[in-house]
Order: C-alpha cells, then structure tokens, then sequence
C-alpha cells in the first residue's frame, strides 16, 4: 500500500493523484505521439541510427575500413554495387566509415549534453530557487556565455586546446550549459508558486530539498525535450568543427572531418564529401523531428537555437 | 523610448566586459604555443622568452588584461601573428566581407522565409503547408559547409555558371568596403556584376537556415493571429481574405518575426566562419578561422570581441525596432 510509504497524510493524497494522471498521461502522450507522424519519422531514424552505432561492426560491410588502412586496389572508386556511397583516395570504404561515424557522432552529442546538463541544471535550480544576489551573477554569467555564438566561443576555446576528439567535446559544453540554466531557471520560477512546492515548504522540508525532490522531477521532460532538440544541433556544432580540423582527426571516421578530406578531390570525386554530408543531415533532421514531437507530447516551452 | 535605449546600451557594456575576461584569460592560457609556432621549430630557449617578454606575456594576467583594453580603445588590439599587423588594422579590412555577406543573406532568407511561412499558415494542412515545412526542417538541419560544397559542386564545377571562390579580381575603389555598394556608388558596374557573381553562392549557403527558421516563426505567428478578435471583425465585414492576410494578419506577425531576425544575425555570424572557410572569402570569420588555426590569440581575441559587439548591436536594434512596430510594448520594466 503507498500509504505507508508516506509520513504525512497530506503528501500522501497528493503523491497517490498525481501518480494516477500521470500513467494517464504517459497513455495520452504516446496517443499524442502516434498521431504525428513526423514525430514518428524522426523516432525511427534515431532509434536506426542508435542501432547502427551499436552494431556498427557487424553492419558495415568492411569493418576494418574505418582505421587508417590503405587499400591501392580500390582507390577512388565511384559508387557501385560493391561499394555504395564509393571509395576514398586511400581506397576505404565510405559507407562502412560513415556506420562507424554513427558512434562518434552519438558519443559526441551525449558527452557535450551530459555535461552541458551535470553543469547547466544545478545553476538553473539554484539561480531559480534561492534568487538574489546569487542568482543574479548566475544569470549574468549565462548572459556572458550566451554573448556570442556557441560555434564562435567553442572555435575560441578550441584554439587553445589540441585537436582531438576529447577536446571538441569540452570546447562545445563550455559554450551550451548556460542554455539549460536558463531553462531550469525559468522552470523553477514558474514552479515556485505551486501547491506542492508551499505545501512541501510548508511541512518544513529544506530549500535543498524542494528544490531537488519537489522541483527538478517536475522539470525532468523539460529537460528532456530541450536535450533531444539540442543532440542535433550539438552534433552538427561538432561535425562543423571537425570540418574546421578542430575535432577528430583522421583516420577516425568523423563526419565532418571526412567532408574536409573530400574535399581536397572535388570536383571529380564528388561522392567523398556528399554522403557523410548526407548522414549528417538525416541525423540531426532525426533528433529534431522526435524532439519536436516530444514538446507536443510533453506540452511543453522549449525554444529552438541554432 | 530614449530611456529605454540607454538602458538597453548599459545592460550590454557588463556582459560586453565579462566576454572579454572570459576571451582574453582563455587566450592566455596556452600562450607559450603560439610563439612557438611563430618562430618556427629552430627557435631557441632564450628567442621565444625574449618574444614572450617583448609582447608582454609575462606580466600578471590582469595588467595585461588591463594593458589589452586600454589599447583595444585606441584601436591597437595587439599584434597579429599570421599578418605580423596590428589586428585592428586587420579585422577592419576583413570585416567589411563578412558584413556584406551576412546582410545579403539576411535579405534573402527575409525574402523567402515570410512568403514560405504566410503561405504555409494560409495553406495550413494542405501540400503547400506539408511540403514548406519539410524543406524548413531540413533547413535547420543540414551542415552549412556541406551546403556550400554542394553549390559549389553543382554551380561552379559541373555548371560553370558561378565562380568557385573569392570576391572577384575586378574590385571597385574601396569607400565601404561593401563591394556592391561600392561598386554603385562609383558607376562600375563590371566591378558590380563581377561582386554579384560571387556572392550568389556564399550567401544562398549562410542563408538556408535562417530562412528556416524565419519561415516557421512566420508561420507560427500566422497561426497566432488567425483567430484574434480582429480578424474575426475584418472577416464578419466582408473583407477580401488577401487583404485580411497581408495587411491585418502579416503586419501583426512580423512584430514577433522580427525578433528572431536577432538572433539569426548570431546564427549568421556563427555559420559564416564556415561558409567563408569553404568559398575562401576574405572576410573575418575566415581570419577568425586563421587565427584559431595559427594559435593567434590576439586575432581569436580581436575577433570573438567584434563578434560579440556586432551580436549585442543587432540585439539591441531589434529591440528598438520591436518597441516601433508594436507600440503595445512599454519599456518601463
């Protein structure tokens, strides 16, 4: 019995409601999702491409094409039946390295928005919750961040870095937790008024405790939508940068580096820099489609950068 | 309106000053590099410190900070270690592309991001809705540089109707350094044509996502508006629906679009450090790119500043802009 679970009776009554609309409201979500069939689109191409990236080794046709292997037999092939989006100028197979580009691609946008999320949502909730002198240099801290475009201060924070993978995926979270403070601290103003939270308030409980028990969970599809919105943008932040030669190097199979590679052989091996182009784009359409539909379903406020 | 404006101006100098800390301590973090780099592998011991002292790198980080800005008011940013200029100098020659550039594609994402969006919220639901919004996903969605190849690649290579590269040879007498203007104001049209050839490409490939972008806004604004009080009253008097949508409905909407024509201008700013890095246009973002390649800290510095004054500027006109067109908007907050 949920109940017991509880000391206050008062608590008690509001935990067992809310619990009742909310598996409701998972039904009428989903009904919501499945409506939207772009929605849908978008939640299939991610789940291909989550897949993809797992199983990268077993899908790809030439596997050990992803390193930085020379193949003099096969170099500078068109696309054919053998080989489906062509050969580099080292004679890789393109689709092969584009299905392990998956991996890099999904790594870099989950690393960057962990950490943009581990920094941004603990500064949203305090800036929101305590208020103050505390949440004004938050916030003006955010203002500073947000100054100039993420793709310029991640450029910034780059150029003092190594070119590596690693590093890239510092240089673009330095620039994209003060979005999710935002986010969090706007949730937060408007949650702050509520019933639960004075009742909460009420009983005693501590302003660490409201804000992380009673607060942050009422934020958590906020968040989530936000983070689905931005995997897209952060990938294509990443791969641009990988273009720049500021991210990955070669021989790794990173999106963007391989179009800066294919480029060098233009215009008469156009094939090279148009697919993983390709792959890029039906990703991060992917992440935005599905994250459209998760605001619809989640009803939520989240803008859209980029 | 006045008040508000100076407001606004003060708000922007803290964060404005914030940026440069955060810019010029992350430059200096690493500083030791870049020398190197200048001087080249045979550089001994006792050359590069004599370098680091000359410029002053051994100075606590604030004195040089304050060393920096005092001269970044006089318009002496620092030497360039790429041009071995002053990087002033070089960001106001550079400067000019970007701009001309930026506000090319500005115009065009403006002009074919309102008709799309109008015509999608008129047509809500039919293909022409449909179709205008996958296009406008795809828009965000798609890698700019990749764009700029694939213009590249179709016009330039395979069609030869657009140059590849550059601004063009024939350039007109520098007085903006906006060689469409330039050119016109000076009657030199094969300067004109030439300028106008070669920023097809660059500006169709920076503009794609703010069109996108400004045609959803316009759309959702649209839709905003149809069943407003209003257009209910317009509607019950019979009014043409052209004349309900495009002076009542449109003049409404573009109140709100405006503001995202803001933040664009950042995503523009932003984007065209990669769409000058793929037509090789002599513009600062592409001396940005320079800079952050070369470990050019006083260029990366002078940069990122410009960018965020511009960014702040644009911000700022917008919201003026914003207060005109919508009078509703008071700003005594």
């Amino acid at each position: 019995m949920k109940v017991a679970e509880n000391n206050s009776p008062v608590a008690n009554i509001d935990g067992i409601s809310i619990k009742k609309t909310r598996s409701e409201e998972t039904k009428r979500a989903w009904h919501r999702m499945k409506r939207s069939k772009l929605s849908l689109v978008g939640l299939t191409i991610v789940v291909i491409i989550i897949l993809t990236a797992i199983f990268a080794p077993w899908i790809a046709p030439y596997p050990d094409h992803a390193s930085g292997k020379i193949f003099f037999d096969k170099m500078n092939q068109p696309p054919s039946l053998e080989h489906i989006f062509g050969t580099d100028e080292v004679g890789r197979d393109i689709f092969s390295r584009i299905i392990f580009g998956a991996r890099i691609s999904l790594v870099l946008g989950f690393t960057v928005l962990s950490i943009a999320i581990v920094i941004g949502v603990p500064l949203g909730l305090i800036a929101g919750f305590w208020g103050g002198r505390v949440s004004t240099i938050i916030m003006r801290t955010t203002d500073i961040f947000l100054a100039i475009p993420s793709l310029v201060l991640a450029l910034a924070v780059a150029a003092i870095m190594e070119a590596t993978l690693m590093n890239i995926m510092i240089a673009i979270s330095f620039g994209w937790w003060p979005w999710f403070t935002r986010l969090v601290q706007g949730e937060v103003l408007s949650l702050k008024g509520e019933q639960f939270v004075l009742a909460s308030e009420g009983l005693g409980a501590s302003k660490w405790r409201i804000a992380f028990t009673e607060i942050l969970p009422n934020c958590v599809s906020t968040i989530i939508v936000k983070a689905t919105l931005d995997m897209g943008f952060v990938i294509l932040t990443g791969a641009s940068l990988g273009f720049l030669g500021l991210g990955a190097q070669p021989p790794i199979p990173e999106w963007g580096t391989m179009i800066a590679e294919g480029r060098v052989y233009l215009p008469e091996m156009w094939w090279q820099a148009t697919f993983p182009g390709l792959a890029i784009l039906v990703t991060v359409l992917g992440f935005n489609l599905l994250g459209d539909g998760l605001r619809d379903v989640f009803d939520v406020q989240v803008d859209k950068e980029g | 309106m006045k008040e508000f404006i100076i407001k606004r101006t003060l708000h922007i100098i803290p964060v404005l000053l914030g940026l440069s800390i955060l810019i010029f301590a992350l430059s200096r973090i690493m500083p030791g590099d870049s020398i190197r780099l200048k001087l080249g592998p045979e550089a001994t011991q006792q050359q590069i410190e004599a370098m680091e002292e000359e410029m002053g790198l051994n100075d606590p980080l604030p004195v040089q900070y304050w060393n920096y800005m005092k001269g970044a008011f006089q318009g002496d940013m620092g030497m360039s270690l790429q041009s071995n200029r002053n990087v002033a100098i070089d960001i106001f020659e550079t400067f000019p592309a970007t701009f001309e550039l930026i506000i090319i594609a500005m115009a065009i994402s403006i002009a074919i991001g309102v008709p799309l969006g109008v015509i999608s919220a008129v047509r809500k639901d039919k293909w022409e809705d449909h179709s205008t919004r996958i296009v406008a996903l795809s828009g965000i969605a798609l890698p700019k540089f990749w764009v700029a190849i694939m213009l590249q690649i179709v016009f330039a290579y395979w069609f030869s109707l657009l140059p590849v590269v550059g601004r063009g040879e024939i350039a007109p007498t520098t007085i903006t350094g906006l060689r469409l203007l330039d050119s016109l104001i000076t009657l030199n049209f094969d300067a004109f044509i030439t300028s106008v050839k070669h920023i097809i490409l660059p500006s169709i490939a920076l503009s794609i996502a703010t069109t996108a972008q400004i045609m959803r806004l316009t759309r959702s604004n649209m839709l905003n508006q149809l069943n407003k009080d209003y257009i209910l009253a317009a509607r019950s008097y019979g009014l043409p629906k052209g004349m309900i949508v495009y002076k009542y409905m449109l003049k409404n909407a573009f109140a709100s679009t405006l503001t995202i024509i803001g933040l664009s201008f950042g995503a523009l700013l932003g984007n065209a450090f990669l769409v000058e890095a793929v037509f090789g246009w002599p513009g600062m973002a592409q001396y940005g790119v320079q800079g952050v390649i070369y470990k050019d800290y006083n260029a990366i510095v002078g940069v990122t500043l410009v960018i965020g004054v511009a960014f702040a500027v644009a911000n700022l006109i917008v919201d003026v802009l914003y207060g005109i067109l919508d009078p509703r908007i008071k700003y005594d907050s």
